[in-house]
């Protein structure tokens, strides 16, 4: 384990784009403008030049509004979908632009957990055929002995008797059926694990047990966790570093300490206030102007600008970059680059 | 006198070969302009009781026993013409998902004049001037304009303040408002919640805000019902059931919140899950999940008793409180 903190970035991704066509057919494309036909394809930009690295062994939360494109960010790193811009980099080795049957090999490394239970178990296969499938799949040398010791460890470890493995999915609670997901993502014995809001359709009192579980797994198989949440709170608690999407863009990237204690970008800080906090005992947050924009067409500077307290001229002609700042936050914004927040 | 006054409702389903009880024996008040919170999760039967008040139960639901007095009339007596002048007139509704509450094919203004035309005697224009007045209060802008306009082409917190704004249209003396911000994103969550709560304290309307967000009751209710499997096991000032709960199931509740432990430790989960109501246990309903339950807890089911500010349904409150705060001195 010792060695590895050296390794160079377990995932890495350089430039990401990705935007989805919304006119498909050639006749969609088509439109009426100034009593002339014109041929036009709208595009939603849902990734914008996403530059970020991840060492081994942290929990990286990726954090947004609907549509910032925190879940596109997720598909993209596990492969299922291809980026339109960009390089995605795993173990040093480019992964984008892969065929089905070259993502083999990394699938056994990198597994997927997502938000809702009840969709990602196949409702006619019991626990045991959902579980056994990606290990044989895998280990092709395993015997079938092997493969049910491997089950049933997997089964414990996650808090789910081994006796209940002939069941079908439905007989389950969603907190079960969730570490069902977890544990069948671990069968494989991964080395990387994508979650996608894997809490969010949970109560409270199962949120915290599921959140206990993808910790310990954390602490005990040395995973890194590639976290996407639009909930703060659980961010604070789980993440290790934070990345702030807005529109598809990084607003601000961060050690969770550091983002908690100093937010530096208006965005940030807004999302922070409006989370409410039992201490509280009336609103307490900042206000935002208007909403979020649509995707489709992207302002050319910053995508925040419409909304936020300190957009001046050079905010809505130019898209600020991010920058490193001195407590090591990296912050893409032309205010606090000015340094005229404070004021 | 109090506004509203429940007295030991119960809501019963009729299943094939059983009633299942999905609320049991439910008693609370509330007062003129008062906001009350109620939660729990999911299955605890908090939108249960939210239909209920508005009789809204359809089968196979219904209400087996209990009164609920609104302004000294008995809701659960009324046929339900008399109970179409009540909704939307004295007691309005907010749900959780605003597209599912506007009609799709009516415009905004259709939906608005519609309502108010049905309850009150007004002309058209008059109805207009209301509705547009309403809109300004929820601060949509160019009001006029969004008459006009269909649900689709509104965003999320837009249709939400739409949704209020017609919740506000009769000017009730009640609104019940079921997770009426679920479906939206926090920035847009914490401005529903700040206008909800400033209309309802400037035009004195009471709230009974139903959600699974102790933040959000924190900020929003001054009373506050916590509800398991169908009973409240708490209710109290909001301050004092937040920083002092007494029942073990609202203590887990709040200590499981990922900001009660330091981060990167372990959370305290409370084990096991909510029941379902066909298998609710005898005795305490929590006590499978209770570190504190007895013989006495899994036998005999606790009544609700008075303890300091708060109501509390467990046994062993007394006992805990002294445990707990040996823990606590030690």
């Amino acid at each position: 384990m010792k060695d590895m903190s050296n390794s160079p970035a377990i995932l890495e991704l350089k430039n990401l784009e990705k935007r989805f066509e919304l006119d498909k057919g050639f006749l969609e494309t088509i439109k009426l403008k100034d009593k002339r036909l014109v041929r036009e394809k709208r595009e939603v930009h849902a990734v914008n030049n996403v530059s970020l690295e991840m060492e081994r062994g942290e929990a990286l939360c990726v954090v947004g509004e609907s549509g910032c494109g925190k879940s596109t960010v997720a598909r993209l790193v596990a492969g299922l979908l291809d980026p339109s811009g960009g390089e995605i980099h795993y173990d040093g080795e480019r992964i984008d632009g892969r065929s089905r049957r070259e993502l083999i090999g990394l699938r056994k490394k990198m597994q997927m957990i997502f938000q809702n239970p009840y969709a990602s178990l196949n409702p006619r296969m019991t626990i045991q055929q959902a579980l056994e499938e990606p290990v044989r799949y895998h280990n092709k040398d395993l015997s079938n002995a092997e493969i049910r010791d491997k089950v049933r460890e997997v089964m414990k470890s996650v808090g789910v008797d081994p006796s209940w493995a002939a069941r079908y999915p439905h007989e389950f609670s969603g907190g079960q059926r969730q570490r069902i997901a977890i544990a069948r993502a671990l069968t494989v014995d991964p080395e990387f694990i994508i979650a996608d809001e894997p809490i969010s359709a949970l109560d409270v009192s199962i949120q915290a047990q599921v959140l206990n579980l993808m910790l310990e797994a954390k602490e005990e198989r040395g995973l890194t966790y590639l976290f996407i949440t639009h909930d703060l709170s659980v961010v604070q608690h789980f993440g290790t570093r934070v990345v702030v999407l807005y529109l598809g863009s990084v607003c601000e990237l961060s050690d969770t300490k550091t983002l908690f204690e100093a937010p530096k970008h208006p965005y940030t800080k807004a999302l922070l206030s409006a989370v409410p906090q039992l201490k509280d005992d009336k609103p307490n947050h900042i206000r935002l102007k208007g909403e979020i924009p649509t995707p489709i067409n992207l302002p050319v500077g910053c995508p925040f600008e419409s909304r936020c307290g300190f957009a001046d001229k050079r905010c809505k002609l130019e898209k600020p970059r991010p920058l490193k700042q001195p407590d090591g936050s990296i912050v893409a914004c032309h205010a606090v680059e000015e340094d005229r927040l404070d004021v | 006198m109090s506004m509203l006054s429940v007295r030991d409702l119960t809501v019963k389903f009729a299943m094939r070969d059983q009633n299942v009880t999905a609320l049991d024996n439910i008693s609370f008040d509330l007062g003129e302009g008062e906001r009350l919170g109620i939660v729990g999760e999911s299955g605890a039967g908090k939108s249960i009781t939210g239909f209920a008040l508005m009789n809204l139960l359809s089968r196979p639901g219904y209400i087996d026993n209990g009164s609920i007095l609104f302004e000294g009339e008995d809701i659960v007596q009324k046929s339900e013409s008399q109970m179409r002048k009540i909704r939307g007139d004295r007691i309005a509704m907010i749900f959780q998902d605003p597209m599912v509450t506007l009609n799709p094919v009516l415009t905004i203004g259709q939906q608005m004049i519609e309502t108010l035309m049905a309850h009150r005697k007004l002309s058209k224009a008059e109805a207009e001037q209301i509705a547009i007045v309403k809109l300004r209060e929820v601060y949509i802008p160019s009001p006029q304009e969004r008459l006009r306009q269909y649900p689709h082409e509104l965003s999320g917190g837009m249709r939400q303040r739409i949704i209020i704004a017609i919740a506000l249209l009769l000017d009730p003396d009640l609104i019940i408002a079921d997770e009426p911000t679920t479906a939206l994103d926090v920035t847009i969550q914490a401005d529903i919640m700040e206008l909800l709560l400033e209309l309802c304290q400037s035009n004195k309307v009471g709230l009974i805000l139903i959600t699974h967000d102790l933040g959000v009751v924190s900020q929003m209710a001054e009373r506050t019902l916590v509800m398991y499997a169908g009973r409240i096991i708490e209710s109290g000032p909001t301050r004092e059931i937040i920083n002092d709960p007494q029942h073990p199931y609202t203590q887990g509740l709040i200590n499981a919140l990922p900001q009660q432990t330091l981060p990167g430790h372990k959370l305290k989960q409370i084990p096991g899950s909510m029941p379902s109501l066909t298998t609710i246990p005898e005795g305490c309903p929590f006590s499978p999940r209770c570190q504190y339950a007895t013989d006495k807890c899994r036998r005999i089911r606790p009544e609700i008793v008075k303890y300091g500010p708060a109501e509390v349904a467990c046994h062993e409150v007394n006992r805990l409180h002294e445990t707990q705060s040996e823990e606590q001195s030690a």
